[in-house]
């Protein structure tokens, strides 16, 4: 007897510690609501930012925030206003990409968007700002199918067809390779993306047999020995691999120890201090780049490098956060540009941007929103990334 | 006592009158925001009593409804893109011809996805149910991977890890929610229906069941087969909502959240299902202040704390796993019965007062 | 032929990596019938917290390691007093799901505390270099790796067979109610279970994160699946079992991609299609006994 009463005092306990936690939670969102749903206050232009802060691709959505707070720290403020910037996790999911974009514009109010680290989270957040006609600029979304069809989102890296036809070039070029192998990550769509147009490049100058190999890995896992002892048994000249750094650290360096010497080539996800740490008594490891210490393609790159070593003293630079700086630096500038901070001007100011002198180089805009601009190759040698090459857009 | 089934008859319609007014007025009034947020929770409500009906009904420990929400995810967008945009989005590698010029309407590709979800539930059914428990878990959890790892790799079908965009956009509250309640009310059907009684059956003693004459492999791929039907359904509606799919979203991490779903709402109660589900959904967003840094009455800059939400959700659901395991509901039903004594037994005392 | 000698001595690393981790699951599975979701994440315990010895305390490796291993088993003594006892009558659903929970609560408190970026683990020189024979070359992991788990096996064996607790471990694992009947204090008993499978846990975690030298907070994701996997295979429960269910799911991996590197993107899918196939064909697993519930 006394048990039932017990539980059922229990349920009643329960059911009411749910409802206040609803009713303190609606409370909290109709306070907030009531904030917001105001006109954003006059003396502040809101920037919206959605990235993985947790999840799997957390390490790179917390680097693009980095850069991007390094920004607004030395830009605080635009059109005579102060910038406030609110940022919120997308988790790694899709349905929360969509869900963030949603309640910055919805909520937040924001002006403008910048993300998301990884393409499938662009491409859940993008409709939703498509809608609502709010612009949004990728910081390293490389998916082409990103800014497809979508009239308001930009995106400041070059995308995999320019980087894989970089690479490809650099290859023949100056490596002298004649055979290459590839090793990509079967569920990355960034891997996969450079991996194809790679291909493509370099069977177009080589031959059709000039892909000795092509073998696959999944995102997550560690013990690449089986598909490098498979590359190192066709002898190729170079190996492609490009990937997430999390695997692609592990997996160059397990290549060097198992002998293979040959030039190991990869994209722009290479340039974290994470890649770094695992290959920093190799050499012969290249890839594709955007911005330079040695030459900097701006004033803007300097800048940021040195910002980013007063700011983060003891963190390698990385591409992601030089990325995250410039989609905030151009986000204010296309405000400036369009003298307003209304969503609807800046993103026609955004789709004009022309020779925008940014930290990863002069970005030019086309007519899908994509960046054109100057790829840098950089090489790893004595622990370092070192420069090595420049190539422009054709 | 015909008295009640008309009293029950008119308060059923009544409710769903109200329901129907509820999202006729927030379809227009209410932000984009909580439209969006309250279709997530149609969708996982779906996904709540559908594991529910697998886990808290027939006792089977199924791990495997994120690689059904896949299929259904992925049917339902190839069916219903535009032949224009299969075109320009498989740029690797072209889809299959068959399906370049196929282009559906979006209800009958919803129910195409369920369909083919439960066709690959009755084939993954038949030899995983002979399994129980941690095994089953295992075994279905491994057959989810295996559907996400194979639509990873056909991409001349699904386009690989490159995802497919451009799904005709969906926003309605009555799409989701109307079938969202059609769900409930199948299910509720089900469940007492002489279906219902040997899941049941089967939940509460296996062998005394089969003892009472119940075909248990029969029901227990009945019942698997109904939930990987809906988990279809609940993904091609999350297509809908998102217009876009990738095979990452279905890792089986994704599972783990319905199940949380499952247990907080208590295993073995539709209602405690879809209001865990409505309340998680809510509460992801709301909790969203405790991972913004924020000022301690102006003395202590508290950074933010990114992941803060899901530490929560995780105590929750061992909170409730080790002191009220019943859950929100337990295995009890929202029930006009409930209410009508109440009020009978209330107006009989203001009577003899 | 050279290609195939690298060949296997890729696959003993993998193998004994597997090997390693599985005892770990089966020990636990054979006592208390738990999958221990969480046992994956104590490798990634494990792996913090010797990283953080070394490269934060500037302790010696072998002290960090030791330390890792200490805490690591007071970690998984704690969780099982305090997640998986209270739930010991109760279905055995419950207790699974208990298990997740506690194994997202660590990976997420790991995100908070630690941050979700990878770190390099700082491989201890003493124990890792590259050894060349011709044209093979692997690190010398591969030949300590093995003889750490045969060294364990061979203890986890002793205890299971021949001390007094070990007899009282598979008094438990026959019968619970008439063990304890029997004056055995099952309490006792768990809890050194947990003792020895957290230890393993730690050691495997460190071994781990050795040859693959990055720790990140789901880096137990991934093992904690595949040694899951291999004990099964094995026969889980069985301890010889999951030393050769590891070696045997290890030599399978990398002999698929090494024959047909057309099929290397469904690698992880044949581990569980493996896995799948033997719970059907021989749900013993290759050294199991299979058991029929009676009412």
């Amino acid at each position: 007897m006394l048990s039932i009463k017990r539980r059922r005092y229990v349920t009643i306990v329960a059911l009411i510690v749910a409802l206040s936690m609803l009713a303190v939670g609606c409370g909290g969102a109709a306070d907030k609501g009531a904030d917001s749903d105001k006109e954003p206050a006059a003396d502040v232009i809101k920037i919206g930012v959605y990235e993985p802060l947790t999840g799997t691709n957390a390490a790179g959505g917390q680097m693009t925030v980095e850069g991007i707070k390094l920004a607004n720290q030395l830009y605080p403020e635009v059109l005579g206003k102060k910038v406030e910037l609110v940022v919120v996790d997308n988790k790694s999911e899709k349905q929360e990409a969509a869900n963030a974009v949603e309640r910055l514009i919805s909520k937040e109010k924001v002006n403008v968007i910048i993300g998301s680290y990884g393409s499938s989270l662009s491409m859940a957040g993008g409709p939703v700002a498509l809608d609502a006609k709010v612009p949004v600029i990728g910081c390293s979304p490389t998916n082409p199918a990103v800014t497809l069809d979508n009239d308001y989102y930009f995106r400041v890296c070059f995308i995999d067809p320019f980087q894989g036809t970089v690479m490809s070039n650099y290859a023949t070029g100056t490596l002298g390779a004649k055979t290459a192998a590839i090793i990509q990550d079967v569920q990355q769509d960034y891997s996969v993306g450079l991996s194809s147009y790679f291909e493509k490049a370099f069977k177009a100058t080589n031959g059709d047999a000039s892909i000795v190999a092509k073998v696959n890995y999944n995102t997550g896992d560690k013990d690449f020995s089986a598909q490098l002892t498979e590359v190192k048994s066709k002898n190729p000249d170079v190996i492609f691999a490009p990937g997430n750094f999390l695997e692609c650290g592990i997996l160059v360096a397990k290549a060097r120890e198992l002998g293979i010497t040959v030039p190991i080539l990869g994209g722009d996800t290479w340039e974290a201090e994470e890649f770094l740490n695992q290959v920093t008594q190799y050499k012969d490891i290249y890839f594709s780049t955007h911005f330079t210490a040695e030459e900097p393609v701006t004033e803007v790159s300097t800048t940021f490098l040195d910002e980013f070593k007063k700011a983060y003293p003891d963190k390698e630079v990385n591409a992601f956060a030089a990325l995250g700086f410039d989609t905030y630096i151009l986000a204010l500038d296309a405000m400036e540009k369009a003298g307003s901070a209304d969503s609807v001007a800046i993103r026609d100011a955004l789709a004009a941007t022309k020779d925008f002198k940014g930290a990863t180089g002069i970005i030019t805009l086309d007519e899908n929103g994509d960046a054109t601009k100057t790829a840098v190759i950089k090489k790893v040698m004595d622990g370092k990334f070192v420069y090595e090459a420049k190539v422009d857009p054709k | 006592m015909d008295d009640r089934k008309n009293i029950k008859f008119i308060l059923n319609i009544v409710l769903l009158l109200i329901i129907g007014i509820f999202l006729w007025w927030g379809q227009d009034n209410l932000s984009a925001f909580y439209i969006r947020i309250l279709n997530l929770s149609a969708i996982f409500a779906i996904l709540g009593i559908s594991m529910n009906l697998v886990l808290g009904f027939t006792g089977m420990f199924s791990l495997g409804h994120s690689g059904f929400m896949c299929i259904g995810a992925y049917v339902a967008a190839i069916l219903t893109m535009s032949p224009a945009s299969k075109e320009i989005i498989y740029f690797m590698e072209p889809i299959v011809p068959v399906l370049a010029k196929v282009q559906w309407p979006i209800l009958p590709a919803i129910i195409a996805a369920g369909i083919v979800a439960a066709i690959f539930g009755f084939l993954i059914g038949i030899p995983a149910l002979r399994l129980r428990d941690d095994y089953l878990a295992i075994a279905t959890l491994g057959f989810a991977e295996i559907i996400r790892i194979v639509v990873t790799n056909t991409i001349s079908i699904t386009n690989g890890s490159l995802g497919l965009k451009n799904i005709p956009s969906v926003k309605s509250l009555w799409v989701y929610w109307g079938i969202a309640i059609i769900t409930i009310i199948i299910l509720k059907k089900i469940i007492n229906s002489n279906w219902g009684y040997a899941f049941k059956a089967i939940r509460d003693n296996e062998i005394a069941a089969e003892a009472m004459g119940v075909n248990i492999f029969s029901h227990k791929v009945l019942s698997f087969t109904i939930g990987a039907f809906f988990a279809g359904i609940a993904g091609a509606l999350m297509a809908f909502l998102i217009t876009s799919v990738d095979p990452t979203m279905f890792r089986f991490t994704f599972t783990f959240q319905i199940l949380l779903i499952v247990v907080l709402g208590g295993m073995g109660s539709l209602t405690g299902s879809v209001i865990s589900a409505v309340i998680i959904t809510i509460l992801m967003e709301v909790l969203r202040v405790v991972e913004q840094p924020f000022d301690l009455f102006g003395l202590l800059q508290i950074p933010g704390l990114p992941g803060m939400r899901m530490v929560i959700f995780a105590i929750g659901l061992l909170l409730v796993i080790l002191f009220y395991r019943q859950g929100l509901m337990g295995t009890r039903e929202f029930n006009w019965d409930y209410l009508l004594d109440k009020i009978h037994s209330f107006k009989k005392r203001g009577a003899s007062m | 032929m050279d290609i195939f000698l690298q060949n296997v001595a890729n696959s003993i690393t993998l193998g004994s990596l597997y090997a390693l981790i599985a005892i770990g699951y089966t020990m636990v599975y054979g006592i208390i019938r738990l999958i221990n979701f969480a046992h994956a994440d104590l490798l990634m315990v494990a792996a913090y917290i010797a990283f953080y010895g070394i490269l934060i305390f500037t302790l010696p490796w072998y002290w960090a390691f030791i330390l890792a291993i200490v805490l690591t088993t007071l970690l998984g003594v704690s969780i099982e007093k305090v997640a998986y006892r209270p739930l010991r009558n109760s279905p055995r659903i419950s207790v699974l799901i208990s298990a997740i929970g506690v194994s997202f609560l660590l990976q997420n408190v790991a995100i908070v505390v630690i941050g979700a970026r990878p770190k390099p683990f700082p491989r201890p020189e003493q124990l890792v270099w590259n050894i060349k024979v011709g044209e093979i070359s692997f690190l010398s992991l591969t030949i300590l790796i093995p003889i750490i788990t045969f060294i364990l096996l061979i203890l986890v064996m002793f205890i299971v067979k021949r001390t007094k607790m070990g007899i009282a471990m598979r008094a438990v694992s026959r019968d619970f109610e008439t063990s304890s009947l029997m004056s055995v204090d099952v309490n006792k008993v768990i809890s050194t279970t947990f003792v020895i499978g957290s230890a393993l846990a730690g050691v495997g975690g460190i071994m781990w994160s050795m040859q693959y030298p990055q720790v990140d907070p789901l880096m137990g994701l991934f093992p904690g699946i595949k040694c899951f996997i291999a004990a099964v295979m094995g026969g889980i429960g069985s301890i010889p079992g999951a030393m050769i269910g590891g070696f045997v799911l290890g030599i399978c991996e990398i002999m698929i991609v090494a024959f047909l590197p057309g099929l290397s993107g469904y690698r992880d899918a044949f581990a569980f299609v493996i896995l799948i196939l033997i719970l059907l064909f021989r749900p013993g697993g290759i050294l199991g006994e299979s058991t029929v519930e009676k009412v």
